[in-house]
């Protein structure tokens, strides 16, 4: 029985996460743990979170976790959501902390007074980014298998990741700007959106990701 | 392109829909869960649920239901109505709401959205605002289910709750809710216009071209309705259809 591990570091709720999981993968053994080594003993690893980039990073630290999502991240099917995305690259604009560093760039805010103000469609675009937007794949990935290139997915977020590296955008968006909405390299995957709540499209690809040998 | 988005409300009371929901082959027409699933179905982009429960002691009620439906619903779930402190926002989340709303205690209380937001997170917080207008292009907030006016400006207390760190407006036009005469859209375009978060507009959605009127003319992120979905009028798939040959983006 596949185990996988849905890393709790006291940054919101986790239940959607796992809950998700479980209804793709009914035979999958699904733990919403704090616990190292069950995130080193389980086969597959979901790190989500939201909030604030400074607190989960604090909170993984406090928690001793942080070595075991490296761990993780260098050695089994590897999924990010939204802060899960963030906290893999060197650095964040929110609070100015340090990520993992397991992908070289930045993670930006959304230039908000320039969104406001000017915007073609007439409409203002607003910050948060909450909603439904599309995503374009970059290439065919296991994890995109049987959704449709430009599916939307829900997003709520006010930062966004910027690779140096393009080859690991695997997943790209528009809003006002386009940013880069899901990377992969590896045996990583982890995108900004929440596949927990994007109804087909998102338990699509919580099904690929659960399938998935990288 | 964002699209627009399209929320049906549920109105709980002790755990049951009020007055229920008129679908084909809807096995329990009283069950949110169940209803939520069906909204899901058609193409809704969130749910949202108001808990109008009165006594207290079913007030737990709630949290049974937002954990049963985050096991069967894959969208974002808003929960609104008697939230009165942190310890309510954090005890919905934790039952599976992506979103908590509140009214009244952030009128009373409006630290409550600043400590609110800072433990959750802005996106968690929605403050409802429900609107009367009081003169011409004055419009004012009022609070237990529009009985109680607070003499505050919306727009002003709009861009106050949106200071304070909430993530979404709830705007609620206490003159056309259950008129079926569509959205006050010189409101709904004043707040949307005035703040920099997503707004959305409810209160007197009658057809289709109302919430496509939400949209274009209040300038709205998305449009809330109760009854033209419960009782069949249209489907939530009938409203996008209609809204993107508006030339509105939605999500199909």
């Amino acid at each position: 029985m596949t185990t996988v591990a849905v890393v709790d570091y006291g940054m919101g709720n986790l239940r959607s996460v796992a809950k998700a999981i479980e209804h793709v993968a009914p035979t999958a053994k699904v733990l919403v743990t704090a616990d190292p080594a069950q995130v080193a003993a389980a086969d597959r690893v979901v790190v989500p979170g939201q909030g604030a980039m400074p607190d989960c990073m604090r909170q993984l630290g406090e928690r001793g976790l942080r070595q075991a999502v490296i761990d993780a991240a260098a050695n089994k099917p590897f999924l990010g959501i939204c802060i899960g995305l963030q906290m893999l690259f060197e650095h964040s604009e929110e609070g100015d902390v340090p990520g993992l560093g397991l992908f070289p760039g930045q993670v930006r805010r959304f230039p908000e007074e320039a969104m406001f103000a000017t915007d073609g469609s007439g409409s203002r675009l607003k910050v948060p980014h909450m909603g439904w937007n599309g995503v374009e794949q970059a290439e065919p990935h296991p994890l995109w298998h049987d959704i449709a290139n430009g599916s939307r997915f829900y997003f709520v977020h006010s930062y966004y990741v910027e690779p140096v590296s393009p080859e690991v955008i695997t997943g790209s968006t528009v809003y006002g700007i386009p940013f880069t909405s899901a990377v992969a390299r590896g045996n990583i995957f982890a995108v900004q959106f929440h596949p927990e709540k994007s109804a087909q499209a998102g338990l699509a690809l919580l099904g690929n990701f659960m399938r998935w040998s990288p | 392109m964002l699209a627009k988005r399209i929320i049906p409300c549920l109105d709980v009371k002790a755990g049951r829909v009020v007055k229920g929901v008129n679908f084909v082959s809807l096995r329990d027409a009283g069950d949110p869960v169940e209803i939520a699933r069906r909204y899901d179905e058609q193409g809704a982009d969130e749910v949202t649920f108001l808990d109008i429960t009165a006594s207290s002691d079913q007030r737990d009620i709630i949290l049974h239901i937002v954990e049963a439906c985050a096991e069967q619903v894959f969208i974002p779930l808003t929960v609104g109505g008697g939230v009165r402190k942190v310890e309510d926002v954090r005890r919905l989340l934790n039952a599976g709401a992506d979103k908590v709303s509140m009214n009244t205690a952030a009128v009373q209380n409006p630290d409550l959205v600043a400590e609110a937001s800072a433990k959750v997170g802005s996106q968690c917080i929605v403050v409802a605002i429900d609107a009367k207008q009081t003169s011409p292009g004055k419009w004012e907030v009022f609070t237990h289910g529009g009985r109680n006016n607070t003499h505050l400006d919306a727009i002003e207390w709009a861009k106050q709750v949106a200071a304070l760190g909430a993530g979404e407006i709830l705007l609620t036009s206490m003159d056309r809710d259950g008129t079926k005469n569509g959205f006050d859209l010189a409101l709904t375009r004043g707040v949307s216009e005035a703040v920099r978060i997503p707004v959305i507009a409810s209160g007197g959605v009658g057809n289709l071209q109302h919430l496509a009127d939400g949209v274009t003319e209040g300038r709205a992120d998305a449009v809330l309705a109760a009854s033209i979905f419960h009782y069949g009028e249209y489907t939530v798939k009938q409203a996008k259809e209609f809204m993107r040959s508006r030339g509105i983006e939605v999500r199909l």
